[in-house]
């Protein structure tokens, strides 16, 4: 297995307030890394630190074999589109003033993919996300909570990245929703071979999703391991209250 | 007034135990808005609830299932532009008919609320301990200033506020969103209410933040002896909260409730195809991934769902049962 991204004591300071502590981690290739903490401890720092939209202060990112923070601007903008984003919000990351069909052909653009294959690349990537080709016309608000995400999930896979980063990007559906999406998830993870780095808050969607999992507390990693080893036998009294949070139901 | 207990009553679904009182009987309300020319849209479709002293009725929904409207109007709290049908009777008298004075009385003092967001309820521009005195003495509740003052420090000791003197100077954005909530949860409580309405009180925090909360209102409930109209789209709080043996759970979809009974029955036992779909849903570490069950779309957006039918006590859900032989016959 071949690691597709990974931090080394990576440090982040907010003017005197340090967000992270020294937080390492590796991602493989195809798998799930699920990052679980509550606000404030440093997972979307860390979420745009690994997608280079924020600088660290010290330590070091690597994409594959590139430091993120020593290449070329050129060299960059290359590199960035191996990595992309699903963000919290869908209805707010689509420009609301362009069709899906122009969403989709904005990034295409970006990433230097041929003219000549939008129209049909744009189907195949709808068609991935398991949504009609109907959509192509729609605006962002016409489309529900669970479309709008697809779309931003087949915006983010245009080019097959190597990974994905999901900033809560299951947290804003209803729960019927959710399954759906989280589906879609795990379908272009085995068809695509992506990586995925994913933040959340929610343990249950970690657990079901994730391979290998990182609880950050303070900006400091408490635990991290295989998911179902750190959640079966948590050993940071964080985590454990984390899972307090649930298995309710069972006790009813 | 008093006519209005004598409204037929529709069926709530499920049998109530014993000897428990209602504090609040809302019956057949429906809540319509206006929407192009002159059609309306009925976001609430005659809904009945009763809501028994110091229990806990939590209603579950997603967005657009109109369990906040609904909690609304039957505290006499409906949405601007709201046409609201029905009976919402509390003690007597029948809120949707009272006029904004006689319901000033009532809201706030023997019905309190606590809001989803705290930071939108609460008044940025004015110390915390200023804004519980404020209630205090607008619902007449204490006598002087200083009574006003020793009840409000009480108050927040009872929501578990470490430093009531410290806390009571600040501003609500010198403290943290949890310790907001509980603010407002002393707001909530400070007239002794006999009803709660808690829209969503932890979703706007973090999960074991959250937890904390909603065991505060639980523990509330017991000491003051309070009922508590929760509203929920987590199926895990909805659990949490409604913790003793007679809380019951509604399930709401498309504006009906298609599910009612005890907390147990509802969330291990579910009968409706739309409560059994959600809970399915839940995504965990036992299911494959991507293989999680999913809400199939012509439940989702199914809207002629039946009357609800009583199919084991206490226990009642809107037709298409699948096992028909086990329904009892209806109560309507």
């Amino acid at each position: 297995m071949s690691t597709v991204l990974s931090a080394e004591n990576v440090v982040k300071r907010y003017g005197s307030f340090t967000a992270l502590h020294g937080v390492s981690f590796a991602l493989e290739k195809g798998k799930t890394l699920g990052v679980v903490g509550e606000s404030g401890s440093g997972k979307s720092t860390l979420g745009r630190i690994v997608m280079r939209l924020m600088t660290l202060d010290s330590g070091k990112v690597l994409l594959g074999d590139d430091d993120l923070f020593a290449l070329s601007r050129a060299d960059l903008r290359v590199a960035r589109r191996r990595i992309q984003l699903v963000p919290q919000d869908p209805r707010h990351a689509l420009n609301p003033a362009m069709t899906v069909k122009d969403n989709l052909f904005f990034q295409l653009r970006a990433q230097g993919i041929a003219r000549s294959t939008w129209n049909a690349k744009a189907e195949e990537l709808l068609g991935q996300v398991s949504l009609p080709a109907d959509y192509l016309h729609a605006y962002p608000h016409e489309l529900s909570g669970g479309q709008a995400q697809r779309v931003a999930i087949a915006r983010a896979i245009a080019n097959k990245p190597e990974v994905l980063v999901c900033d809560e990007a299951v947290s804003a559906l209803d729960k019927s929703v959710q399954a759906q999406v989280l589906n879609t998830f795990a379908e272009l993870q085995s068809s695509l071979g992506v990586a995925m780095f994913f933040i959340s808050h929610d343990l249950a969607v970690v657990e079901h999703i994730s391979d290998d999992v990182l609880v950050l507390n303070r900006g400091t990693a408490v635990e991290s391991g295989k998911t179902r080893d750190v959640l079966s036998n948590p050993q940071d009294p964080y985590t454990r209250e984390l899972l307090e949070a649930r298995h309710s139901v069972s006790a009813l | 007034m008093s006519a209005t207990t004598n409204l037929p009553t529709t069926p709530r679904g499920a049998e109530l135990p014993p000897g428990v009182p209602l504090v609040l009987d809302a019956t057949s309300v429906s809540v319509s808005f206006r929407g192009k020319g002159s059609r309306y849209n009925t976001v609430v479709d005659s809904v009945g609830l009763g809501l028994e002293q110091s229990q806990v009725t939590v209603l579950l929904g997603e967005s657009g299932s109109g369990k906040t409207v609904f909690a609304r109007s039957i505290t006499g709290m409906a949405p601007r532009g709201a046409r609201v049908a029905g009976a919402a009777v509390f003690s007597g008298q029948n809120l949707l008919e009272l006029n904004g004075r006689e319901l000033r009385k009532v809201q706030g003092n023997r019905i309190g609320m606590v809001p989803q967001d705290p930071n939108a309820s609460l008044d940025p521009m004015r110390r915390v301990g200023g804004q519980i005195i404020e209630t205090l003495m607008q619902h007449g509740k204490a006598a002087s200033k200083t009574a006003a003052k020793a009840r409000m420090l009480e108050l927040l000791e009872l929501v578990h506020i470490h430093e009531p003197e410290r806390v009571a100077h600040c501003y609500p954005h010198e403290v943290s969103g949890g310790m907001r909530q509980r603010i407002a949860i002393a707001i909530a409580i400070c007239c002794d209410p006999e009803l709660i309405v808690a829209d969503e009180p932890s979703s706007a925090l973090d999960a074991s933040v959250g937890v904390r909360v909603v065991q505060l209102l639980d523990d509330l409930r017991e000491r003051l002896n309070t009922a508590i109209l929760f509203i929920t789209h987590d199926i895990g709080i909805a659990a949490l909260i409604a913790s003793k043996p007679n809380d019951r759970v509604a399930v709401m979809l498309g504006g009906r409730i298609v599910e009612l009974g005890f907390a147990h029955q509802v969330l291990r036992n579910p009968k409706h195809p739309y409560t059994r779909a959600l809970l399915a849903a839940e995504p965990s570490a036992d299911v494959a991934r991507g293989s999680l069950a999913v809400v199939p779309d012509e439940v989702r957006t199914q809207r002629n769902w039946g009357p609800l039918l009583e199919v084991e006590p206490g226990h009642a859900v809107a037709s298409l049962i699948e096992n028909p032989t086990d329904q009892k016959g209806g109560l309507a």
